[in-house]
């Protein structure tokens, strides 16, 4: 039957009587809510306790600039490209600090990056529910444990196990530059095994460790926000646990996984202690992680900063503005990557 | 399909049906269906128990075999490393025998997940034994924790001296922290739950550049500022703004987590019955998250009590006993620490892990206390807490009632 016959068969059910009522203009409630004093107090602190933390972020950076300030103007663009260390005779840079500080860091984020992602995904998908909490404050402990204490076992308990591994790698592996040691034979088993202690590889295992727990909170947190939904529509599809983690997780996580792996790279560029424990310090470029020496902008900036001249001390708060620099520039890419993965874009692709 | 089936339907009351077709209800009581149960994902029958123990004593056998026997490896790492590839490989192969492709895959990835947790797990409990370990003949000496160092020399046994100057300076830098941070941390933080604006999403952003801020710029900055501008003496008090400054954004971080997870209803309820915003905050928001609220604090000062760097620009080092934080260096643990192993002294080596092992022993004791704390929901209310509620509403009953007769009579 034609549908529109029957539309006009039908008979008119509403009828009106009267005029229609006179349409006005919808116009939004004016809502008036008269603050009293305490609530205007109250406000009034809260807003002072979110300014005082901006004005203490903004005032590490503009301190460091005005002490920095003296030692980069005599410097210039130098101040980038040199590798030596001796403000004294104003010859002074942070090249080499720099790429001591990134290799450490890529280390750390290199070692850290597998085990938080595989740690992140046992305790969301793999391990049971009911130890879920337990295994996150474990984890949480490894980001409570003092970095002194890291630098400590790293130095006197690790550092004695990790030399074969460097042997082997730079036996096998020294063709790839980064891996070749000056000064080591692979050919002679009983050679010295110095050439491998206090090295960037050994500094960057350390700060993994102490990088991995923020790496894998933030997965963890990131993974557990995957829909519900999704994951059991590809259960219901047959797909095993490996394949839920495979084709929905990892997909849905992907912001969330270089977001967390870089918030770790900006706690890994900072860290201090361990690598002054560590590390013997040197100021030329090194790219052999596994050879002794090497340096960072913390350590040095600790190691120095005692023995300081006034200029030599502009130069260290310069060295730190760098530092400082870097670690904010990647932190808010870091956190641009998770919230974007936050808000869920990631899984429509 | 469907329209089979509507057939099948309309035609059953035509053949069932005697002279009135009635409606024939399936019998309901008894095709009970049975409760829905969740499905165990994660569930080890004996065949996979069998198939990892297997591949695990295959593994080390052969790793045993390989290593100074068929092939030229040694090493405790790289023996761990060959039996668990070793593992994996013959697990692998063992599930293959009676199971296809995807579910290998998925036991196999199970693995590799379960030792990356394994991995850092073993780190951590090596961590922390080795340093109790290797503190522990100092820790059992009474000296350690009554005397200071001023006495004891570089090659005195460590029957001499002590760290009691590095236990007293933690206590009053980590005091002092926490009457900077505590209030203006919680208050933040509920400046970052209770301002639903842009300036509050900024001020998040910076908190959380600020929790990765380098702990060397924290302690460079104090220098700057307290130190070379505003002149004043390196002491336990620049330490304590230094420390308070890395304290600072984890409260606020973790403080703000928990104020979040107050449901909206009560805050709601609280502004229904005409409670002003502080009110609201004071007498609801902020007693619901109590719990959480310790936690954050606990794990600030946790992160405090460790922070080496800081300390050791603004504050210096000591061997004596300081109590006042206003002039004068003053040492906390982890500074103690690194300066007593920096020296080959085997003696001051020593010391120095027994210092680690208070340090540490310190920070589990706080982390516990805050998982205690932590391990109840936003609004669960404890025993004690529920008998002085109880309590507090019994007496204003007794009040309202008092109001009442008053009123009639």
């Amino acid at each position: 039957m034609n549908p529109l016959a029957v539309a006009t068969a039908l008979p008119p059910t509403i009828t009106r009587s009267g005029p229609p009522p006179e349409p006005r203009p919808p116009e939004p409630r004016r809502l008036k809510a008269k603050k009293d004093r305490g609530d205007q107090l109250f406000r009034g602190v809260s807003y002072l306790a979110g300014c005082s933390v901006l004005a203490i972020m903004a005032a590490v950076g503009l301190f460091l600039s005005i002490e920095a300030f003296q030692a980069l103007k005599s410097q210039g663009f130098s101040f980038l490209t040199t590798s030596e260390w001796q403000p004294d005779r104003g010859e002074f840079g942070i090249s080499s600090v720099i790429i001591g500080t990134g290799l450490i860091a890529l280390v750390a984020v290199a070692v850290a990056m597998p085990i938080s992602m595989g740690t992140a995904l046992f305790i969301t998908d793999i391990a049971p529910s009911r130890l879920r909490s337990t295994l996150v404050a474990l984890v949480d402990l490894m980001a409570a444990v003092p970095s002194v204490i890291y630098g400590l076992w790293g130095l006197f308990f690790f550092q004695g196990g990790v030399i074969g591994l460097s042997r082997w790698l730079s036996a096998w592996f020294g063709w790839i530059p980064f891996f070749d040691v000056t000064g080591a034979d692979p050919s002679d088993p009983l050679s010295n095994a110095t050439v491998f202690t206090a090295s960037a590889f050994v500094a960057g295992i350390v700060v993994a460790l102490m990088v991995m727990p923020i790496q894998c909170s933030v997965m963890r947190e990131v993974f557990s926000q995957v829909p519900i939904g999704e994951r059991e529509g590809a259960y219901a599809l047959g797909a095993s646990r490996w394949g839920v983690i495979r084709i929905v997780s990892l997909p849905f996580a992907r912001g969330g996984i270089i977001g967390g792996t870089m918030l770790g790279l900006g706690r890994a560029l900072g860290e201090t202690i361990a690598v002054l424990l560590i590390i013997s310090p040197r100021f030329d470029i090194n790219f052999h992680i596994l050879e002794a020496g090497g340096n960072s902008v913390s350590s040095l900036i600790a190691l120095r900063y005692a023995e300081a001249s006034g200029f030599g001390l502009s130069a260290l708060f310069a060295a730190g503005l760098a530092l400082f620099a870097m670690t904010l520039v990647v932190n808010f890419v870091a956190s641009w990557f998770v919230a974007r993965s936050r808000s869920g874009e990631a899984s429509e692709a | 399909m469907t329209t089979t089936v509507i057939l099948e339907r309309s035609e059953e009351p035509e053949t069932s049906a005697a002279p009135a077709p009635t409606t024939v209800l399936p019998d309901i009581v008894a095709t009970a269906v049975p409760p829905n149960r969740l499905r165990t994902l994660s569930h080890l029958s004996s065949a996979d128990l069998m198939n990892m123990g297997g591949a695990a004593v295959s593994a080390v056998s052969l790793t045993l075999l390989l290593f100074g026997r068929l092939a030229p490896l040694s090493g405790p790492l790289g023996f761990v490393v060959v039996a668990w590839l070793g593992f994996l490989a013959i697990y692998g192969l063992l599930v293959s025998m009676d199971d296809s492709r995807p579910v290998v895959v998925d036991k196999v990835m199970s693995a590799v997940l379960v030792s990356a947790w394994a991995v850092a797990m073993i780190a951590l409990t090596s961590v922390i034994v080795f340093t109790l370990w290797k503190g522990k003949e100092a820790l059992l000496t009474f000296n350690l924790y009554t005397q200071d160092m001023s006495n004891a020399g570089p090659a005195d046994p460590i029957t001499v001296g002590g760290i009691g100057h590095a236990i007293v300076g933690t206590l009053i830098i980590i005091g002092i922290a926490i009457v900077f941070t505590v209030p203006l941390g919680l208050a933040c933080a509920v400046f970052l739950n209770e301002m639903h604006n842009r300036f509050a999403r900024f001020v998040r952003t910076v908190v959380d550049a600020m929790t990765a801020l380098p702990s060397i710029l924290a302690g460079l900055f104090i220098f700057a500022t307290w130190i070379l501008i505003l002149g004043f003496q390196r002491s336990g008090l620049a330490a304590a703004i230094a420390v308070s400054i890395m304290m600072l954004p984890i409260i606020i971080r973790s403080a703000d987590v928990v104020l979040r997870l107050v449901p909206g209803n009560l805050r709601e309820a609280s502004a229904a019955v005409g409670a002003p915003e502080w009110r609201t905050v004071r007498n609801v928001v902020l007693p619901t998250a109590r719990s959480g609220l310790a936690t954050a604090v606990i794990l600030g000062v946790a992160r405090g009590i460790g922070e080496t760097a800081p300390v050791l620009l603004t504050s210096g080092v000591t061997s004596t006993l300081n109590t006042n934080p206003s002039t004068n260096p003053m040492v906390s643990l982890p500074l103690g620490t690194f300066e007593f192993v920096k020296s080959p002294q085997p003696a001051l080596i020593a010391r120095g892990f027994a210092t680690a092992a208070v340090l540490m022993v310190l920070v589990l004791v706080l982390f516990a206390i805050a998982r205690v704390l932590g391990g109840r929901q936003a609004g669960q209310i404890g025993k004690r807490q529920a008998k002085r509620i109880r309590a507090r509403s019994a007496r204003d009953v007794e009040r309202f009632e008092a109001i009442h007769q008053e009123a009639s009579s």
